[in-house]
Formats: C-alpha cells, structure tokens, sequence
C-alpha cells in the first residue's frame, strides 16, 4: 500500500495522572475518507488534535507522508499543517463576525490575495454550502445546521487537502446528520481532499467511510474497511459498536444492518435445504442530481420517505428491510419464491406509482426551496436465494437485476411521475 | 488561621503528620503561591515580549486602530467625567487646605502637579482596567473556551499576533493621550473649582499651573502611562488566555474568575509599579 498521509507510532498522551492515548497505532491515507470511532471522551478528539499539531505526544512519533513532524524544519511542519483544516463539533465561528467574515477570514489572514479574489472565493463557497441568504447573519442568528455548513464553507476555503471534523453531526436531527454526512462525502469526491471524521453517527458513517479506525481503551483496536469491521471480533464490537447502532437505523426507521442479519439469521436456520427466500433491492437513483438541485437535506428527506414505504409495503406482508448503501435498500422476502416475488413486485410497482414516488417527491419538497423540482428515478431488482447461499451475493444477484420502476419528472407547469 | 490543641492533635493524628510538618505547613503554602506568583510573572513577561515582537508587522496597523478605538476612544468618556469630578475636589480640598496658611494661590501648583505627576496616570490607568481591560480578559477568555482560539491556529493564523499584539500597541498609544486627556480636563476643572466657586485669582491659578510644571513632570507622567499601559494590558490579556488551564474552575465560571483576578492584579500592579516608578524618577 502507499505511504500512508499520516501515520502514528506508539503515540501515547497522558493529561497529569490521566492516560488518555496509549501507544496509538495508525494510518491515514491519502484521498480516502476515514472515521474514528469509540465512546465519548474515549479521546478520540485528542487524537484529530495531535494531527494538525494543537496537541503533541508525550511519546511516540507522528508521521506526515513517511517524515517524522518532530524532525521536519519548521518551515516544513508549517507547510504541511497548513494543508490541513479543521472543523470543531461546536463549529468554533467567530461570534462578532458574520459567516461572511468567518469564511473570509484563513484567507483574509493568511495569503495576500486580493479583496476582490477573496469575495470571489468566499461566494463560491457560500453558494455551495447554501448560505447565500445567511452569509450577512452573525452565527447566533443561524441553526445549528446552518452553522455546521458555515464551518465547513470555512474549512473548505482555503482548499486543503487534508480536513478533520471533530462529531460534524453533534447535535443534529437524522436527516441533518445524514445531510452533512452526504455533504462531506460529495465534497471529498469534488476536491479530493483527504477527509478525518470522529463520528459516533453508526451506521451512518459506515456509508462513506472508506476506511474505520476503533479507539477503545484508549488503543486503536481496529483499522479497515466498514465491510471488514462487519467481521471484526474483539469485546469492542459488543460494548460499543451495538450500543451505538441500536436496533433501527435512525434516517429511515429501517431495521440496522445488525438486526437485519439477526433477523435474517433467525428466519434461515429453521430453513430446510431447497427452500427458497427472495431478495428486492430499491435504489434512488440521480441522488447527485437531487442534491444538486434541491440540496442535501431534501435529498435525505427522500431517502428517509423511500425506506419508509418500503417497510410499510414490504413489512405487512413478513418482509424485513435495511439500508444498504446510501440510496439503495434491501428486503427480504423469507417465505416468497421468485415468482410469487415478482407478483409482489408488480402490486407494489403499482402502488409506488400511485402513491409511493409522491410521498419521496413530498418528503424533499419540504425541505426545499418553493418551486425547485428535481427528477429521479427509482430502481428494483429481485434475485432468490436459499438459506446457505451468502446474503452478500444475493444482494449482488438482485442489484444486477435493477430496472427502472417508476421516473419522477418536471415538466414546465407541473409535476408528473 | 490559628490552630486549637484539638485541632492540632485531630489534623495530625488523622493526617498522619508530624508536629514539624504542621508548623511547616503554613511557610510551604506561602512558599508555593510565591512559586507559582513568580511562575506567571515569568509566564506573563514571556508572553509581552511574544506579543511585542510581533507589533511592528504590516498587518497590524489596522487592527491596532479597531483596538484604539474601542480601548482608547470608547474610554474617552468616563475618563472625561472622573477627570471632571477629581480636577474638582481637588481644587475644593487643596483651597481649604492652603487657606490656612494663606496660600490659596498655590492651588494651582497643587492641582497641576498632582494630576499630572500622579493622579492622572494611575486614575486613568485604573478606569480603563475597569472599562477596557475587564472587557479584554472577558473577550479574550470567551474565544479561548469556545475553542476559537483553537480554531485560529488550525487556520494557521497566530493567535498572539491577532489578539493580543493589536490590544497591546492600542494600550501603548492609548494610555498616555487618555491621561493627557485626564490632567487636562482635571486642571481645568480645579479652574472651576477653585477660581470660580471659590474665588481664587484665575491669572494666579494659570501662572501657578504653567510655572510648576516643567518638562520632567510631564515626561514622568507619560512614563508611568506607558509602564500601566504594558501592565494593563499584558495582564488582562494574560489571563484570558489562560483562562482555560485556572485549576480553580472551568468554563464561563474561569472567565467570570480570570476576569476578576485580571482587573484586582492590574489595580495593585498600578501601584506598585507607581510608587516603584516615581522612586526612580523623583
């Protein structure tokens, strides 16, 4: 594998009597969207501190691109920390500036640039974190939402190609907090940058996360993809990880990932061999578009309408639904064949068409802005399964299998599905 | 605090301790608070020079000038008024005094030499801790809980440099013209006083006020607004810095109490470093 972007070796930082990192042990690599996760006050903001340098190890050594930070010159140390940005859980705005100003400010600051490119920079920012209406209020005057947007328009500024978010969902409704998830992870794939989240936001970080980091008893217990953390056996798991990811998941009232596999479980081990299950996998397709046009809340909003008329569809008649990925849900049909799957499919094809694409279209509309419209598309599939095969493949099976259900357009003078 | 017999065998059968450890007690408490006295007088000397290194940069004048403003001009006012009221009784008192001996005419000599020498540099200086400095301390210790001071460094931006070189300068040039302000207004009001309540001759009262005071007076004055202007200053915003490492509290209760500490200090530093200051230049 490449260099990894920072590395930390045997890092240990106590405060007086207190440990709170003991010999850390990690990777962060470059262009990769990484979340550290364990209790609260386990340290793990300590830890983003010691990244960009507002904290040093008593012992051990941080790596920056394979260089030890304690024997770089200063002038390197400065260079490489100034391609970072951090974004604090309570924002840390500036509460005598407008959000204007605050965005204004690393660059005000810290370049010489002109007054003329700067307003330049800081617009653009504005506008792509939807603030223009906010940018001459002062922080006080704007949600907690609307803050955490202004915080990361002013980490973003100064185009860095390293940001740290200290808990960016803290305090945030579940669609907000999947606002901002979706939020940071379209950004990083716009400019690229090398993004560390601390985040108790489980699963819902598992959806853009490239890599997990597990701190727990102040050691760093895990490092891998979220797949990898799913077989992961370590007390760590039961202690934290269940009682951080419930029993539903909080943006779509879904069964978690975990109840759908203990679910799944129970339903398949009375199973007899040749017995058959079905698999339906929905997708939101045009998400991008969605966010793009009607923002990132409405696009969770409509994530947040689909999972929910699945389950109600799907859940009357015996059937358990997730969240897979971002947009994509899966449900079970444990005692339905494909036939019969598919016969299911066509009545609930022709419901959503009725009712159901309406309800996403209802759920977005809410939060945006009057008179904005956004077409998107609804995908199925459906594969079988039995109960030895591996849900996994099922799933794949069935997201092979995705058409196009139901198509939600704009024409001039209405809206038509 | 005075110990009983009961006290004493109690605290020390319970504590473990011996007879000489309980009389050593009290020199060690004393001996720790010098420590740790000397430590943020170090600590504070340290931080003025961090800050005044960094003065003279090219983007400090306009920061400086906000900080005039609102540590110099917004004092303007009450500097004005306690020089009105303290030119005034000084007038009223020095009169009683000197009519005894038949030297009201000396009003003007006593009233001039007082305020400038004396009064007006320690008066202003302690009305604008109160004013500006309780404000500084506050401001300063509010970014630094609220992790704004944390913010600024991760945005590479030098958190002495923005916060405390602009206030330091804007202290430096705003000490002396407010006491400038303050003598002045003082005189004139011992002018009311004196010459228009009570009657003493106005050519006399000028001539005293113009003869006494020469340049070493005026210079002195402006020496100790300088001096109370680094103390001021350096110590209100000291302890908002730090207001987040008090052991004593955390939070907005370490700013209410840096605060506090902050305007009681600069008080009692004015007038040690007054009386340490005139015994140089006298």
């Amino acid at each position: 594998m490449d260099t990894p972007l920072i590395e930390f070796r045997d890092v240990t930082k106590r405060f007086g009597a207190i440990t709170v990192l003991e010999r850390i042990n990690l990777k962060i690599y470059e262009g990769q969207i990484t979340t550290i996760i364990g209790l609260s006050g386990g340290g793990k903001t300590v830890l983003l501190k010691h990244m960009i340098g507002l904290l040093k190890p008593d012992t051990g050594t941080i790596l920056f691109r394979g260089k030890p930070i304690a024997k770089m010159k200063k002038a390197q140390v400065e260079a490489s920390l100034a391609r970072m940005s951090f974004m604090f859980q309570d924002n840390a705005l500036f509460d005598s500036m407008t959000v204007r100003e605050n965005i204004a400010l690393p660059l005000k600051e810290t370049t010489n640039l002109k007054k003329a490119e700067i307003d330049k920079r800081v617009m653009a920012r504005i506008e792509q974190t939807e603030l223009v209406d906010a940018a001459h209020k002062f922080p006080s005057e704007l949600s907690g939402g609307m803050q955490k947007r202004a915080a990361l328009a002013r980490a973003l500024v100064t185009d860095p190609q390293i940001i740290l978010f200290d808990e960016p969902t803290a305090g945030q409704d579940p669609v907000r907090k999947n606002a901002i998830l979706s939020m940071i992870a379209q950004y990083q794939r716009k400019f690229g940058f090398t993004a560390v989240l601390v985040s108790h936001e489980i699963p819902d970080v598992y959806f853009i996360s490239n890599r997990i980091l597990a701190l727990y008893n102040r050691r760093i217990v895990f490092q891998g993809t979220p797949e990898e953390l799913e077989n992961f056996d370590h007390p760590f798991k039961d202690e934290v990880l269940h009682s951080m990811e419930g029993l539903q998941e909080e943006l779509s009232g879904l069964h978690s990932k975990r109840q759908f596999k203990v679910l799944y479980h129970s339903q398949m081990k009375h199973r007899a061999l040749g017995e058959t299950y079905t698999v339906a996998v929905f997708s939101l397709d045009s998400l991008e578009s969605i966010i793009s046009i009607l923002g990132h809340e409405a696009a969770q909003e409509a994530i947040r309408s689909m999972g929910s008329y699945i389950d109600k569809h799907f859940g009357a008649i015996g059937g358990f639904s997730t969240r897979h990925h971002t947009n994509e849900f899966v449900t079970v049909l444990p005692y339905s064949e494909l036939d019969e799957a598919r016969d299911i499919l066509k009545e609930f094809i022709e419901d959503f068409r009725e009712h159901g694409i309406r309800d996403i279209w209802a759920g977005a509309s809410r939060r945006a802005a009057p008179g904005e419209c956004a077409e998107f598309t609804v995908l199925a599939g459906l594969a079988q399964g039995q109960p030895i095969a591996d849900i996994n493949a099922v799933i794949a099976s069935a997201e092979s299998q995705l058409k196009e259900i139901s198509r939600m357009q704009c024409p001039a003078g209405g809206i038509s599905t | 605090m005075a110990l009983t017999a009961h006290d004493r065998g109690s605290t020390g059968n319970e504590a473990g301790l011996q007879p000489a450890t309980l009389l050593s007690q009290p020199f060690a408490a004393v001996g720790k608070a010098v420590i740790a006295w000397i430590d943020n007088l170090g600590a504070s000397a340290i931080f003025l020079i961090l800050a005044l290194m960094k003065i003279f940069r090219y983007d400090q004048l306009s920061k400086g000038i906000q900080q005039l403003y609102y540590i110099g001009a917004r004092s303007t006012a009450i500097i004005i008024l306690v020089g009105l009221f303290t030119g005034m009784v000084l007038g009223l008192q020095s009169y009683y005094a000197l009519v005894k001996f038949g030297a009201q005419g000396a009003v003007g000599t006593l009233v001039a030499l007082s305020l400038v020498r004396e009064l007006g540099p320690v008066l202003t200086a302690i009305m604008i801790t109160a004013r500006a400095g309780s404000a500084i301390t506050a401001e300063v210790g509010i970014l630094r809980i609220s992790e704004q001071i944390d913010a600024l460094h991760t945005m590479r931006i030098d958190p002495p440099a923005y916060l405390i070189s602009p206030r330091i300068t804007a202290s430096i040039i705003g000490f002396p013209l407010l006491t400038a302000v303050f003598a002045l207004v003082g005189i004139m009001d011992g002018y009311i006083s004196g010459v228009l309540l009570l009657g003493v001759n106005a050519g006399t009262y000028f001539h005293r006020v113009q003869a006494s005071l020469d340049m070493k007076d005026i210079t002195e004055g402006f020496i100790k607004a300088f001096v109370f202007a680094g103390i001021v200053s350096t110590v209100c915003c000291f302890h908002g810095y730090f207001a987040h490492i008090r052991s004593d509290s955390h939070g907005a209760k370490a700013v209410g109490l840096s605060t506090t500490s902050a305007v009681v200090t600069s008080c009692m530093l004015i007038l040690v470093a007054d009386y340490v200051v005139t015994s140089l230049l006298i």
